[in-house]
């Protein structure tokens, strides 16, 4: 469709008063956007806003611990005793009785349990990038979804995040979600109701580091 | 979408008097507007941002054709397809095309409301695809058939009772008879529904809130999560978006997320932002093998060479409907076409033809509260008039009221016949209306008085009380 | 229409210590030509009221709207005639609103006038955003004695008048202006204000419609001491 293409550059450039594409390099916009002040701690801020959204959180210790609270998380909804976990999360030690598999997620589950890339303090939300080992359905389809959060991943300022990921030397992954809180809408009749699509509960393992 | 086949005037009749429409409206938008004052008030930094938002959208727009093309270059390196659709008949080719090639027989559908504005649903369903909304809200008004009524709740017209009813009628075939009453369970068999349609979908359609020329990606903002469930489980991902949409870094997207949810709904930010960046890559385990971005011109690249150049910063997120006293009172489908409000009076015509929208612009009373709400600071109010001085320049203007308003400027111009126009006529009011206070009736002036009584005037015009005074003096 | 809107402007401006004149050359802003397209029109007419008002230090008018369009709207209209856009700028300069003249520029703070009740204020939409007319005439009315201000929920909704607006869509006119009579009752206030006549108009032909008691009066009126007199809609007394 080449000929769409250059018709639409044409008008673009005829209505922009050019007949070519600009010379030379183009400079960016000078300045930077205005970034929300706030003060405390800021993996505080994080876990009050991520309970402000409805997602529900605990603290522990360490990654020792994960598994224990994932036990007492199933029981609490009685939920089926099994879980569609991302492969970087392969070194937790799950309950014996728990049927743990590492993949993508299908239309059955009930619980995934995913890590994060990181997780911002200025309005909540949890950063999870797509790869091998971290499949973005996780994030999704299943009806509970546990994210363990470190609290070394917080970070200040959406921006913070852009500058992690060059910093890794990540290239762009297929999907980055930023998630802050379960699936909600209000549809109908203006009335808030979680678990519209994505998962009903959103669960955060804040770790002390 | 069609033109409807009835006026304006018809569906602006129904609407004042649909008690109900009024109560929904005043409860959804009255509640963004109280939540949006509720995150302005909270965020010191707004109106740096709306500032900041305005100047990356009239920057991006002055260099419009080296961001597309950069972000092209993005799209490819990164394994995406884009393609170019001057129209919207064009854009539904290319859509069409793309499934045909996938062999697809289910579409889901994310919200995208130029989806919408190049009616692609109907080309896709003639062409026999099964296409379903996910939007809980446009998959609602999908199955009544209906436009939406609001660009960011589309079914904010329907009742539970009317959504339960349209859920009884079309998920009896899915094996759901029971007659639901609560939401809850509205929305729990809505889940159930989409998500055979979801694990089906050969294609998932989205739009694009935002393009990002450094990366190549796509950014949507969904509280539903369903735009995500759409893109990761089909097989080839297409994403609608006009050309306008496009920024320069992810950076840039930030303030607009700041400004999106804020002034939509009054939330922080919606609960799913996802930033999409071409097919699956090697290794992962789920994702679309094919990713497509239709970017859609249809008129947007003409707007960008004349007055209406700002229209295009528009980031459709509603706030102008919701501060609107003529939206509010007549809802969505009023406006007769895909987008209502103050955006939709300046963008219908601009698209479809100011020819094909006359009462648009001029159902307004210019009274300003949609520039103050809007985050990228779009002059609604100036560019509406502009159209109405279009509509005049080009004989759209019906005769009497071009007659009235020649008169009126004729003795405007001509002090000393306004004056004596005014000394006649003043009386003559007054008098007839002097025991009363007020006129019931008069002529040529049924628009006022048929709810309105007419206040009398005083009895002299001010020229000649004021001169009276002032030769007493002397 | 109502001189005595006009009246009080004089007399709170010569209050102020200003000799006021009344241009007789003067017809109207060209409002209705400006915002129904008519271009032309209304750029003749500016220039006329340009004329008319050259050589004066200040140019005060009791109307948001139509001050409104000599200080915004007049400058862009002519700034194809570069003879003309001078005088525009000069003249948008030396425009003012009344209320917003007396609190913003002449640092009037109080008037010496009473009323006995509560009262609830109308922002007319064009003083408001496009001249910022919104604590000054609250200040002025707050220093009224007897007078109690009390704010109605959407003091800054549009009352539906919005010029040809009211008679080519009556119907959504006449929702918006009942919506602005139901803020007024639930305020209590007896009697309801505002800087520009096209609204009070319009609020007050449907509260006399309805057979409401409620007063409604041009702010100025009230402040120049002239609160007693017949309302808009009232019979004028013999």
């Amino acid at each position: 469709m080449s000929g769409g293409r250059e018709r639409m550059l044409a008008q673009i450039r005829s209505s922009l008063g050019r007949s070519a594409p600009l010379e030379g390099k183009l400079a960016p916009l000078a300045g930077s956007g205005p970034r929300p002040a706030f003060e405390g701690d800021i993996v505080e801020r994080f876990a009050a806003k991520m309970l402000e959204k409805s997602a529900t959180l605990v603290r522990i210790g360490s990654q020792a611990e994960v598994g224990r609270e994932v036990d007492r998380f199933l029981r609490v909804h009685h939920a089926a005793r099994r879980l569609c976990v991302s492969r970087a999360l392969a070194g937790i030690a799950w309950p014996a009785d728990l049927d743990v598999q590492y993949r993508a997620a299908l239309r059955e589950d009930e619980t995934s349990v995913t890590p994060c890339f990181a997780a911002v303090a200025e309005s909540g939300g949890i950063v999870t990038l797509s790869g091998p080992d971290t499949p973005s359905t996780l994030n999704f389809v299943p009806e509970n979804h546990i994210v363990i959060v470190h609290a070394s991943q917080v970070v200040r300022h959406f921006e913070d995040v852009w500058t992690l990921l060059r910093a890794n030397g990540l290239p762009m992954p297929r999907s980055i979600n930023i998630i802050s809180g379960p699936s909600r809408t209000a549809d109908i009749e203006q009335t808030i109701q979680l678990g519209a699509h994505g998962p009903r509960r959103l669960h955060i393992l804040l770790l002390a580091e | 979408m069609h033109a409807p086949s009835s006026t304006f005037t018809e569906r602006v009749s129904v609407a004042i008097l649909d008690k109900r429409l009024q109560a929904a409206l005043d409860h959804a938008s009255g509640g963004f507007v109280d939540k949006r004052a509720a995150q302005v008030a909270a965020l010191p930094e707004f109106e740096a941002l709306r500032e900041r938002a305005r100047d990356l959208k009239d920057h991006v727009l002055a260099h419009l054709d080296t961001y597309l093309e950069r972000y092209e270059a993005q799209v490819v390196r990164h394994g995406g397809q884009v393609h170019w659709a001057s129209s919207a008949e064009q854009a539904r080719e290319i859509i069409l095309d793309i499934c045909r090639k996938a062999n697809a027989k289910t579409i889901t559908k994310g919200k995208s409301m130029v989806s919408e504005e190049i009616g692609l649903n109907d080309a896709l369903e003639a062409a026999g695809y099964h296409v379903v909304e996910t939007d809980l809200g446009e998959y609602i008004i999908q199955l009544a058939k209906e436009p939406p009524s609001h660009i960011i709740v589309p079914a904010v017209h329907k009742t539970r009772a009317q959504v339960a009813d349209l859920f009884e009628q079309h998920h009896r075939a899915l094996g759901h008879t029971r007659r639901l009453t609560e939401v809850s369970e509205m929305v729990d068999e809505a889940r159930q529904v989409l998500r055979e349609h979801y694990f089906k979908a050969d294609v998932g359609i989205t739009g694009g809130n935002f393009l990002i020329a450094e990366t190549g990606s796509s950014i949507i903002v969904t509280n539903e999560g369903n735009g995500d469930l759409t893109q990761t489980l089909a097989r080839v991902h297409i994403v609608t978006s006009g050309i306008e949409r496009v920024l320069p870094t992810l950076d840039d997207a930030v303030t607009f997320l700041r400004l999106l949810a804020r002034s939509a709904t009054g939330q922080e930010t919606e609960t799913y932002t996802t930033i999409s960046t071409g097919p699956r890559r090697e290794g992962d385990l789920d994702g679309p093998q094919e990713y497509h971005v239709v970017l859609v011109d249809n008129g947007r690249s003409k707007m960008l060479g004349g007055p209406f150049r700002e229209m295009l910063r528009c980031i459709r997120c509603g706030a102008c409907l919701n501060h609107c006293p003529v939206y509010t009172s007549i809802g969505g489908h009023a406006y007769g076409w895909v987008y209502p409000g103050p955006m939709g009076s300046v963008l219908t015509p601009l698209i479809n033809g100011i020819d094909k929208a006359y009462h648009l612009p001029n159902a307004c009373t210019l009274n300003g509260r949609c520039q103050t709400v809007c985050p990228v600071k779009i002059p609604l109010p100036g560019l509406l008039r502009e159209l109405r001085r279009q509509q005049f320049e080009t004989g759209l203007t019906p005769w009497p009221m071009r007659w009235a308003l020649q008169a009126w400027a004729a003795l405007a111009r001509r002090a000393w016949l306004y004056h004596l126009a005014m000394r006649i006529a003043i009386p003559v009011l007054s008098r007839f209306g002097r025991r009363r206070g007020a006129l019931r009736w008069l002529p040529l002036a049924r628009g006022w008085t048929d709810t309105r009584d007419l206040p009398a005037p005083q009895g002299t015009t001010f020229q000649q009380a004021w001169h009276a005074r002032q030769d007493a003096k002397r | 229409m109502r001189p005595s809107v006009a009246f009080a402007a004089v007399k709170l401006l010569q209050d102020a210590g200003c000799s006021v004149e009344v241009p007789a050359a003067q017809t109207c802003c060209g409002q209705p030509a400006l915002n129904s397209g008519d271009s032309a029109d209304a750029r003749e007419i500016a220039k006329r009221v340009i004329v008319a008002f050259e050589g004066f230090d200040a140019v005060v008018g009791a109307s948001g709207s139509c001050m409104g369009t000599l200080r915004q709207d007049y400058p862009a209209l002519l700034a194809g005639e570069p003879a003309w856009a001078e005088r525009a700028e000069n003249l948008a300069r030396r425009s003012h609103e009344l209320l917003s003249f007396l609190v913003d520029v002449l640092e009037v703070n109080h008037v010496d006038a009473r009323y006995d009740g509560q009262v609830t204020y109308h922002d007319s939409c064009a003083g408001l955003r496009e001249l910022g007319v919104k604590g000054q005439p609250r200040k002025l009315l707050r220093s009224v004695q007897g007078l109690e201000l009390v704010e109605m929920r959407g003091t800054e909704e549009c009352c539906g008048f919005g010029g040809t607006f009211c008679v080519k869509y009556p119907e959504i006119s006449t929702k918006m202006v009942d919506d602005k009579i139901a803020h007024i009752q639930a305020s209590g206030a007896g009697t309801v204000l505002g800087g520009d006549l096209g609204c009070l108009l319009n609020i007050a032909g449907r509260i006399k419609r309805r057979g409401l008691p409620i007063r409604v009066m041009h702010s100025a009126e009230l402040l120049a001491g002239m609160g007693s007199q017949p309302a808009i809609g009232e019979p004028q007394r013999r």
